[in-house]
């Protein structure tokens, strides 16, 4: 007879582990969110920043940051870099562009996704405004200039010399289209 | 089939088997099922066979002869899935069923209902996975590792059958795991202490923890696809916020434990034949013990090994590189265990042993260039090539798969109270030995060359190899049919076996009569000499 309740107990423990470990697999997606953010793995960068206090500008030093643009898979836009490459002072609020233009001739949305090279110098890339914040809109071969405000942080490890900040475009109607819907 | 396997347990006393095909319907007998197990995943490793002759056809010569790249794609998957999921996996769930209640003293498993319903689930699981075949777009073509965004944006639509499939081999795996955890726990007889339990019960009580542990984050990995493919999220879909480098993490952290599920028990089985043929004790039981559980909790720690090359930062490559080495230490006390135990043993060489033997040696090499692939910077070379194709096949083929061979002739004469055939064992053994060198050792080296796996043609100077690697592949796959010929030989006639049928066999299986009545253990055993070897 007391065979019988332990092994209820037994299965009862089992199936708490395989619901909680069902479970976990869902949580690994917020963990990885914040583990990427708080790290800069995989070259996430950070979202809007806002200065916490007046940044130390360092005139010394110049960081090569250079933009890339690429579409994804199916998407059709022309998306590119207004300037290629930029030298910035560390510490200092810079501006940089990127055209975009729908050339389908259907109202299209997209959204861009960054991502920074070397992986270690993400968490140095500040985003005060970006285009990629949010999603774009754009009506049937309307085009638009975006802009980028960033600063990179005055304790930058000195063995970034040169970094490159990507952005890849995504074709997003649809899934708006389901939003709305 | 059935009226094959009728006979083997003609002489069941007490209440015997129903008749007919509705005894194997409706069987709750672990004897029933574990044999249900193990001709499923029979014919499940000949259509993962086909689809493997298929690929190797197509390899056999440069330029696409035979398939086309779209199903050449749907044969790499498929034969992945079909094997992993249909063949290895439940081969060794069927051994389950059938040794463990005997080798603790149980008279069956402890939720023999359950135990019904999890095999059943199969073969309907199986099905639907095989009929994706012909439906518009053909079968999943993704790799059986099913990276988004290739099986969510880029998937036939036959995508949806596949995770269904995939969910339900998945609840047929957490509920026999249960039931063999719940078993080991509560039914051993009097006496059967934890650290008396025969190494097979052992490696599987930590395999099931595994199932246990992994199953359901493969359920939920296939889940997120689910959601993203048909309802809008975008767990894996960068475009709206996701990550699809999270879908590797998420799938690793299943897929690497899951290895180790195909090769724990294949542990236990050689941990079984080779004391009983080299006439001795095994060396280090404790040491096994600790061994298993040690590999299973590394399992859990060392996924990201499979991710190299996405882009994981200096650190993290340098964690995961060491602690995947850390796992040969508890390897190699294994592979010197079972050494040590043929060391001035006086051995034999029949069929079990055979396969036994052949398994530590292929299986290390298997496990040298597992260690050659963790080290980071040669990984960059070796990634996707046939060199990975080659380790993880000597590891599951001359690894996992003869482990079950061994075992299959190692216990038949107790399923069936005949002996197989020795001559055709044996001729079955070289055959196999044979076929499996040719046809992967040669990978090794158009993998360092550097072919691409997962690839219907390649550059001319991998050619000379394919071509032996091929032949290889048929000749191995083509001496299966005579280990089909040997197991019904077997079953339906030959030399009658003893009790012990081997000389130097011990353990609490090896006190009943051969072939095992159809109730064994109805009451406990008293002496717990026999335990193990």
């Amino acid at each position: 007879m007391s065979g019988k309740t332990e092994a209820s107990k037994t299965i009862r423990q089992l199936i708490f582990v395989v619901v909680g470990m069902f479970g976990f697999g869902f949580a690994m997606v917020p963990l990885y969110d914040v583990l990427c953010e708080v790290t800069g793995f995989n070259g996430k960068t950070a979202g809007k920043y806002t200065a916490t206090e007046v940044p130390d500008v360092r005139e010394d030093r110049l960081v090569t940051i250079q933009f890339l643009a690429s579409n994804n898979a199916d998407m059709p836009w022309e998306f590119r870099p207004k300037v290629r490459t930029m030298k910035v002072h560390p510490g200092k609020l810079n501006t940089a562009e990127f055209y975009a233009r729908n050339v389908t001739g259907e109202t299209m949305v997209a959204q861009a996704v960054p991502s920074v090279t070397p992986f270690h110098a993400a968490e140095f890339l500040h985003k005060t405004e970006c285009f990629c914040f949010e999603q774009q809109r754009l009506e049937a071969r309307e085009d638009l200039d975006m802009p980028l405000r960033f600063i990179i942080d005055s304790q930058i490890p000195e063995d970034v010399k040169t970094l490159t900040l990507s952005y890849t475009l995504y074709d997003v109607t649809e899934q708006i289209g389901l939003a709305t819907n | 089939m059935s009226a094959v396997i009728e006979e083997l347990h003609h002489d069941g006393h007490h209440h015997g088997p129903d008749k007919g095909i509705m005894r194997w319907v409706f069987t709750t007998n672990h004897k029933d099922i574990g044999t249900l197990y193990l001709w499923f995943s029979f014919l499940m490793f000949l259509t993962g066979g086909v689809l493997a002759l298929g690929i190797r056809a197509e390899l056999f010569q440069p330029g696409l002869q035979i398939v086309q790249p779209e199903l050449f794609n749907q044969l790499t998957t498929m034969h992945g899935l079909i094997m992993v999921f249909g063949a290895v996996m439940p081969a060794f769930v069927g051994l389950a069923n059938w040794l463990i209640p005997m080798m603790i003293g149980a008279p069956d498993m402890a939720l023999p209902r359950m135990n019904n319903y999890s095999f059943w689930i199969l073969p309907f699981a199986f099905g639907m996975l095989l009929s994706t075949f012909f439906m518009d777009g053909g079968a999943p073509n993704y790799g059986w590792t099913f990276y988004a965004p290739l099986s969510t944006d880029y998937a036939p639509p036959s995508v949806t059958f596949f995770i269904f499939a995939v969910h339900m081999m998945g609840i047929s795996s957490i509920m026999g795991s249960i039931n063999v955890v719940v078993t080991i726990l509560n039914m051993r007889a009097p006496g059967m202490t934890l650290m008396k339990m025969p190494l097979f019960v052992w490696t599987w009580f930590i395999t099931a923890y595994l199932l246990i542990a992994v199953m359901p984050v493969l359920a939920g990995v296939v889940t997120m696809m689910l959601m993203d493919i048909h309802f809008g999220t975008a767990f894996f879909n960068a475009g709206g916020g996701g990550d699809p480098v999270l879908f590797q993490h998420v799938f690793w952290f299943f897929g690497h434990p899951e290895v180790y599920i195909m090769i724990l028990p294949a542990f236990g089985v050689v941990s079984a034949i080779i004391p009983t043929f080299a006439r001795k004790r095994l060396f280090g039981y404790d040491s096994m013990v600790y061994a298993t559980a040690s590999i299973a909790f590394l399992s859990f720690i060392v996924w990201a090994h499979h991710m190299f090359t996405v882009g994981i930062p200096l650190a993290g490559e340098l964690y995961f590189m060491y602690a995947t080495m850390l796992i040969a230490v508890p390897t190699g006390v294994k592979v010197f265990n079972w050494v040590a135990t043929m060391w001035q043993g006086a051995m034999t060489f029949e069929t079990p042993m055979l396969f036994a033997i052949a398994f530590v040696i292929l299986f290390t090499i298997g496990g040298l260039s597992g260690l050659m692939l963790a080290i980071v910077p040669a990984d960059f070379q070796y990634h996707d090539t046939y060199f990975v194709v080659a380790h993880f096949h000597y590891v599951l083929v001359p690894g996992s798969i003869f482990s079950i061979m061994a075992a299959v002739y190692y216990w038949i004469p107790k399923w069936t109270g005949n002996m197989y055939d020795e001559t055709l064992g044996k001729t079955h053994f070289w055959l196999s030995f044979i076929g499996v060198n040719v046809t992967f050792f040669p990978q090794h080296f158009i993998g360092l060359a550097g072919m691409p796996r997962r690839i219907p043609d390649y550059a001319l100077q991998f050619a000379d190899w394919n071509m032996v690697s091929s032949c290889g592949a048929f000749l191995f796959g083509f001496s299966q049919l005579l280990f089909l010929f040997i197991v019904i030989k077997c079953i339906r006639g030959g030399k009658k076996a003893t009790d012990q049928v081997w000389e130097g066999a011990h353990g609490l299986e090896w006190t009943i009569p051969s072939p095992a009545p159809y109730h064994t253990f109805t009451t406990p055993p008293t002496s717990m000499k026999e335990a193990h070897g």
